[in-house]
């Protein structure tokens, strides 16, 4: 490895949306046959970087960014990810890009086909060339062997295992011509352990063969395993470069999470709750993304219960499952009474609401008035804001004003920004419209809350309201939350507990002022939290 | 500072603006069209009072047929290409209630006039329900690719319907040919049953011009009724479901089964609205009839500003108006212009392109 | 089991086809001139096959049944108003309307292909509307720009207004001249009491027919075809490696159009007139009932379905229209029953694969789900196992 003359270096990265900055001043760099592991919480930095890389177009539609990429010592600027292709750098995403009708060997060559010409090339082009099955079973066969893994050219992905749809992914980016530098964003998240270890060591032999790679996992005793070199980044901050040799799980994640400040706790830390309010007994939710496999937690009435944990790892999961929005089964119960699972009129009328993380797909209906948005769950579980015509019980119209007085009840509680009740909601900004969410979900006067990301994507002063209206209402009205969030931080400043979700089970439960570390080892892969429990044992 | 407030600031010209942005380039451009041809109209020696209680006249006839078209657009199943299948109910429904006050045992029961109107109207809406539920279960199934199949399903049935037509043992004279004694004819006269009960009813003449109140009256009715169903529990549950149904499954409404109310209330209505036409009409037409019902009323709703997938009473009403008012007008002042037929052909290509307009267009909002 | 499993997929995957055999085998003994249906079907089949060979391009591309088709057919038609006009006859004629036909068609084809594009997910109703939309097109430059901005040179297909096409055409000039060029007629055979008439065996036709499935096999093995097979299945991962997606769909609607030019001419000579304004308007639903009684889907099509389907619709025709009048006892049944059948087979087929993408769909989450279960239940062992150690 020659440390002088880095294939690829990123030098000053910076790069705000709006005003926020989301990286700054990062700079590193990476060398011929080098395994670097890319380190950081949700909303590091990892992904924009990833992207500035990429030549994404989001990165120039939102304003470029400073700093410069160079490659052999050479400035570049893509101006989309096909010209990093052309310069040799692939990707391999979480999601898969596989085309399912077709085999292992078209879909590593898909697109860049081996063909000989045929007798309509004269007229109609190149693309009437025919297929040269044989090279490109041949070709396939090259680079699955480069990988190190066993695949068959020759069987369909729909039919394949979900590994060897991710080997083929890879097999697909190293199969380019020129590949030199190969970025994985957590490419053993759907793997079993044996598949990762795989996956791991063909990683190392392409390093053997002079690719570069930047290995993005969670996973911290994988990345420990096959790394050369860590970078950690913290809020847009390169906050660690160094050999990953004799590091250790816990110093990385110590790293990550940062320097453990004491978290702005709202009120007094001794709070007594009443007995057991809902259970969840060995709860699996069947969400694309964010799988549930099986959990159990217990929340005590009139307690905020946090849920944090990674993206993907299915933390958000178990809301949607208790609210019926998702496939699930195991056991529930509010208050001693089971919960009917995928019935999302039950889980409400029994008192429960849920503010969506998907705020505009699921939570807002962006098309219509903010009365609407607010009292239609009311309406529809409830029966309120309708009035009997003519003294009749079963004709009963909607009654507007009702509506009208309740979204701006709300409004004011709230400080809901808008030119009034009738206008539509999705002519709000995100903050207002979360409010919205919220005061839909407070409109039917729950026992039980679950909010979900409450505060993403949305300004720091609109952050801090939304949390302050959660916390009134809990101290207020002795409601109970489950909140869940990405942001540590934030689940620290008001909750109770919290949980943290790792691989669709609950790695453990800590109480807000745990040290940092201790979340972040949490957070780190199931290998890590073995050592947690050694640790905190 | 959003688009909320800007427009009460404005004034006038960010009215007019407005104005056009809602109303729309295409139906402005069919409107002055329609300005035009009433402009070049005593050119072409057309009168004009008779001209406008025409156009009056066919709004009545169809504007029901229009309206049936609302609850599924709302509810989110997109254009009711499947309309057949409520006309078809509506076809059941005049055809028992002629076959029953004139051989049945109800013979002398029902007078002609609105009785035999209503009695229609009542024996159709059995099978309008029963059809619109079978239609919508189907729907349901088939999320998605629904208006390719309604437009297939609406016609399979009404092919079917056809061999029905001939093998069903209708008997009363005025229905069948009277050379074979049996099978329906082709057009039935509804004169002595329920011709003109509507139009005629304090119908208000002045000179050529004939003001069809009670047609009118009934279609305000009808507008009425979809209103107030729209703001009842289930209709506020069906627009939800139309405008984000995972919005209306988290708030715990059974985003099928409003669908299938939808697509019932489509079916109703359409069984209404070709026996509202058929008094003005003074024909029941079966066999192919009903085939291609669904395009006018589809192009005629789209010309009043709906979308794929947002449509309202106004639009119902302001789509009639413009496209019965086109189609009526264009043959009259364009043929006598030019000396040809080409109205024809020009009604196909605006009423397809209407359709084509609002498929074309991004009609999900960003979400 | 698994052998009773792989039939009763079988069984599933091929019901329209066994619905419409069995229905049609069911109607043979009563359709009275049993004997005549090989020659008419044989007409029937080589006069349509070209036609439903038209759709099989953008099945491939993902776009289901093209039936704006219909936007081929009346570039064919428009070729051959030309060829009757300047009375060029016989296989020349044909010829010489393709030769008319195919830049219309081209051009029609990047209408219809630029239209689609702006409503992905929906193309089937709106090439359908479409289709209508053109036809009033189609009726402007027939009815009112032949004769007055196109020339038109013979006075007997001039309307008597002086302009315009009149609406019946009389192809007396190439009537035949394909199907006749080489042609075969078997002897009468007898069958125990059945009397098969002589069949007549249109041997250029066929031969073009068969030639055209050759050339979709082999395009299927091109570049092209690959990419459009990619772009059928997914069109976000085909734009991800680099392929034109709205390229590409373009592409397939051009060449759909253009062979459906083609077989519009084929279908034409085979019979005496055509109906100048909507010749072209049986031709979509025709060929769309041809290709999903052949078993095909709105996004899985072959040249097996294609033969497999044109011949059993004709089957079909041959017999169940004829047989309803005696079963029902209504002479006018019969042709109430044809639309009934054409409409109903495009019906039932695309709700059937509807039906069955979502389901397919639910069963690959079920799948996933398993799979994940598995991943997991391994972590766990291995944990246990590690914890052990």
């Amino acid at each position: 490895m020659d440390e002088d003359c880095p294939l690829l270096s990123l030098e000053h990265i910076t790069k705000d949306f709006d005003g926020t900055v989301v990286l700054s001043d990062v700079s590193f760099k990476l060398c011929k046959g080098e395994i670097l592991g890319l380190v950081g919480e949700n909303g590091a930095g990892k992904t924009t970087l990833m992207r500035i890389l990429f030549g994404m177009p989001v990165i120039a539609e939102t304003g470029g960014f400073q700093g410069r990429c160079c490659i052999d010592g050479e400035s570049v600027d893509f101006k989309s990810p096909f010209d990093a292709l052309d310069a040799g750098i692939g990707m391999v995403h979480q999601e898969f890009s596989l085309i399912s009708a077709f085999t292992t060997a078209e879909n590593i060559l898909l697109n860049r086909e081996c063909t000989h010409p045929s007798f309509l090339n004269e007229v109609f082009g190149d693309r009437m060339s025919v297929l040269d099955r044989d090279a490109i079973r041949e070709r396939a066969e090259r680079s699955i062997e480069k990988l190190g893994v066993k695949l068959d050219p020759d069987m369909l992905v729909s039919e394949m295992p979900v590994g060897h749809k991710q080997f083929t992914e890879i097999a697909r980016e190293i199969n380019r011509d020129g590949i030199r530098v190969l970025v994985l964003d957590e490419p053993t998240a759907v793997l079993t352990e044996s598949e990762a270890e795989v996956l791991l060591s063909g990683m190392r032999s392409l390093a053997d063969q002079g690719i570069s790679i930047i290995f993005i996992s969670h996973r911290l005793h994988e990345v420990l395993e096959v790394a050369d070199r860590i970078v950690v980044l913290r809020d847009g901050k390169l906050v660690k470069d160094v050999s990953a040799k004799g590091v250790t799980v816990k110093e990385v994640s110590a790293w990550m999470v940062g320097r453990d400040v004491e978290a702005k706790r709202a009120s007094g830390a001794h709070r007594e709750f009443g007995p057991e309010f809902l259970r969840l007994d060995k709860l699996w939710v069947d969400m694309p993304g964010e799988r549930v496999n099986e959990v159990s937690i217990s929340v005590r009435k009139g307690e905020i219960f946090g849920i944090g944990g990674l993206a993907g790892q299915g933390k958000l999961g178990i809301p949607n499952g208790v609210m019926g929005l998702q496939l699930a089964g195991g056991e529930a119960l509010l208050d001693g009474q089971a919960i009917p699972l995928n019935d999302p009129r039950a889980a409400l009328s029994m008192g429960m609401a849920f503010v969506s993380e998907d705020r505009r797909g699921v939570g807002l209906l962006l098309d219509e008035s903010l009365d609407w948005n607010i009292a239609f769950t009311a309406m529809q579980i409830q029966d309120r804001y309708l009035k009997p015509f003519l003294g009749s019980r079963f004709l009963r119209f909607r009654d507007d004003r009702g509506m009208r007085e309740l979204a701006q009840e709300y409004v004011d509680a709230l400080e809901i920004k808008c030119t009034g009740v009738r206008q539509r909601a999705k002519e709000l900004s995100g903050g207002n419209q979360q409010k919205v969410c919220l005061a839909k979900a407070f409109a039917i006067k729950p026992k039980l809350l679950f909010v979900s990301e409450p505060t993403r994507g949305i300004d720091v002063g609109a952050k801090r309201l939304v949390l302050d209206a959660l916390l009134k209402y809990n101290r207020e009205n002795g409601m109970t939350i489950v909140m869940i969030s990405s942001e540590l931080e934030e689940l620290r400043s008001i909750c109770d507990r919290i949980a943290i979700v790792d691989e669709g089970r609950v790695a453990g439960i800590l109480p807000p002022e745990a040290h940092l570390e201790d979340f972040g080892l949490l957070m780190s892969g199931r290998g890590a939290t073995e050592e947690a429990r050694v640790a905190n044992a | 500072m959003r688009n909320g407030n800007g427009k009460d600031k404005d004034g006038f010209k960010g009215a007019v603006r407005s104005f056009v942005a809602s109303f729309g380039w295409p139906r402005i451009i069919i409107a002055l069209f329609i300005v035009a041809l009433f402009f070049l109209a005593p050119a072409a020696k057309v009168e004009i009072p008779s001209a406008l209680s025409d156009v009056l006249n066919r709004f009545g006839m169809n504007a029901v047929l229009v309206l049936a078209m609302v609850p599924m657009v709302q509810s989110g199943c997109g254009l009711n290409f499947g309309l057949p299948i409520g006309v078809i109910a509506g076809l059941l429904g005049s055809t028992l209630a002629i076959q029953v006050v004139s051989v049945g045992p109800l013979v002398g029961i029902f007078k002609p006039g609105l009785p035999v109107f209503i009695l229609a109207i009542i024996l159709a809406m059995p099978f309008a329900a029963l059809f619109g539920w079978a239609y919508g279960k189907l729907l349901n199934r088939v999320k998605g690719d629904e208006m390719i199949i309604a437009t297939y399903v609406g016609w399979a049935a009404v092919s079917f319907m056809s061999i029905m037509w001939l093998i069903l043992p209708y008997s009363a004279p005025t229905m069948i040919w009277a050379y074979k004694g049996y099978q329906l004819r082709s057009t039935i006269a509804v004169a002595g049953f329920y011709d003109k009960v509507l139009s005629s009813f304090l119908a208000i003449r002045i000179g050529d011009f004939v003001f069809p109140t009670g047609m009118i009256l009934f279609v305000a009715l009808m507008c009425l009724v979809v209103w107030l169903f729209f703001r009842t529990k289930a209709g506020t549950a069906m627009t939800a479901v139309g405008s984000n149904p995972d919005y209306a499954r988290a708030s715990g409404v059974d985003a099928s089964r409003a669908r299938i109310l939808s697509v019932v209330a489509s079916c109703m209505l359409g069984a209404v609205g070709i026996i509202v036409y058929q008094q003005s009409y003074g024909f029941i037409q079966v066999y192919n009839g009903p085939l291609m019902a669904a395009f006018p009323a589809v192009a005629a709703l789209l010309i009043g500003g709906a979308s794929v997938n947002k449509a309202s009473i106004v639009n119902v009403v302001v789509g009639t108006l413009l496209y019965q008012g086109m189609i009526t007008m264009t043959p009259k002042v364009i043929n006598s212009l030019l000396q040809s037929d080409m109205a024809e052909v020009l009604r196909i290509i605006i009423a397809n392109g209407m359709i084509l307009y609002a498929l074309t267009r991004k009609s999900k909002v960003a979400r | 089991m698994n052998g009773l499993q792989k039939n009763s997929r079988f069984l599933r995957d091929n019901l329209v086809v066994f619905i419409f055999l069995a229905l049609s085998l069911a109607a043979l003994p009563f359709s009275g001139q049993a004997g005549a249906i090989p020659d008419n079907l044989m007409a029937r089949v080589t006069r349509n096959a070209f036609l439903v060979f038209a759709l099989i391009i953008p099945i491939y591309a993902g776009m289901g049944i093209n039936f704006s088709m219909t936007l081929g057919a009346m570039a064919g038609q428009i070729g051959l108003i030309f060829c009757v006009d300047w009375n060029v006859v016989g296989v020349w004629g044909l010829l010489f309307s393709a030769v008319i036909g195919t830049p219309i068609a081209i051009l029609f084809g990047l209408l219809a292909g630029s239209v689609l594009n702006r409503c992905k997910g929906r193309e089937m109703v709106t090439s359908l509307i479409l289709g209508f939309f053109m036809e009033g097109v189609y009726q402007l430059i027939v009815l009112y720009m032949f004769g007055s901005v196109l020339p038109l040179r013979s006075p007997n297909i001039e309307l008597s207004r002086g302009y315009g096409v009149r609406n019946i055409l009389n192809l007396a000039t190439v009537r035949g001249s394909l199907d006749d060029l080489v042609a075969i007629k078997t002897p009468a055979i007898s069958l125990g009491g059945l009397v098969l008439s002589p069949v007549k065996i249109p041997l250029v036709t066929i031969a073009i027919i068969v030639a055209l499935a050759f050339f979709i096999v082999w395009f299927k093995k091109t570049k092209l075809g690959q990419d459009m097979r990619a772009v059928g299945n997914d069109m976000a991962v085909a734009k991800a490696a680099g392929i034109n997606v709205d390229r590409t769909r373009i592409i397939s609607i051009v060449i759909s159009t253009v062979l459906a030019c083609y077989g519009q001419i084929i279908f034409l000579q085979s019979i005496n007139n055509m109906m100048t304004t909507d010749a072209q308007s049986q031709t979509g639903f025709m060929a769309a009932a041809a290709i999903l009684v052949g078993g095909a889907t709105a996004s899985h099509a072959s040249i097996k379905n294609v033969l497999i389907g044109v011949t059993l619709l004709h089957f079909m025709f041959e017999t169940v229209p004829n047989a309803a009048p005696r079963v029902f006892g209504q002479a006018d049944v019969a042709e109430y029953f044809r639309s009934f059948l054409s409409f109903g087979v495009i019906a039932l087929s695309l709700v059937l694969h509807a039906y069955r993408e979502k389901k397919k769909e639910e069963e690959a989450r079920r799948a996933n789900r398993i799979a994940a279960g598995e991943t997991a239940a391994a972590n766990a062992a291995a944990a246990a196992e590690g914890g052990r150690a």
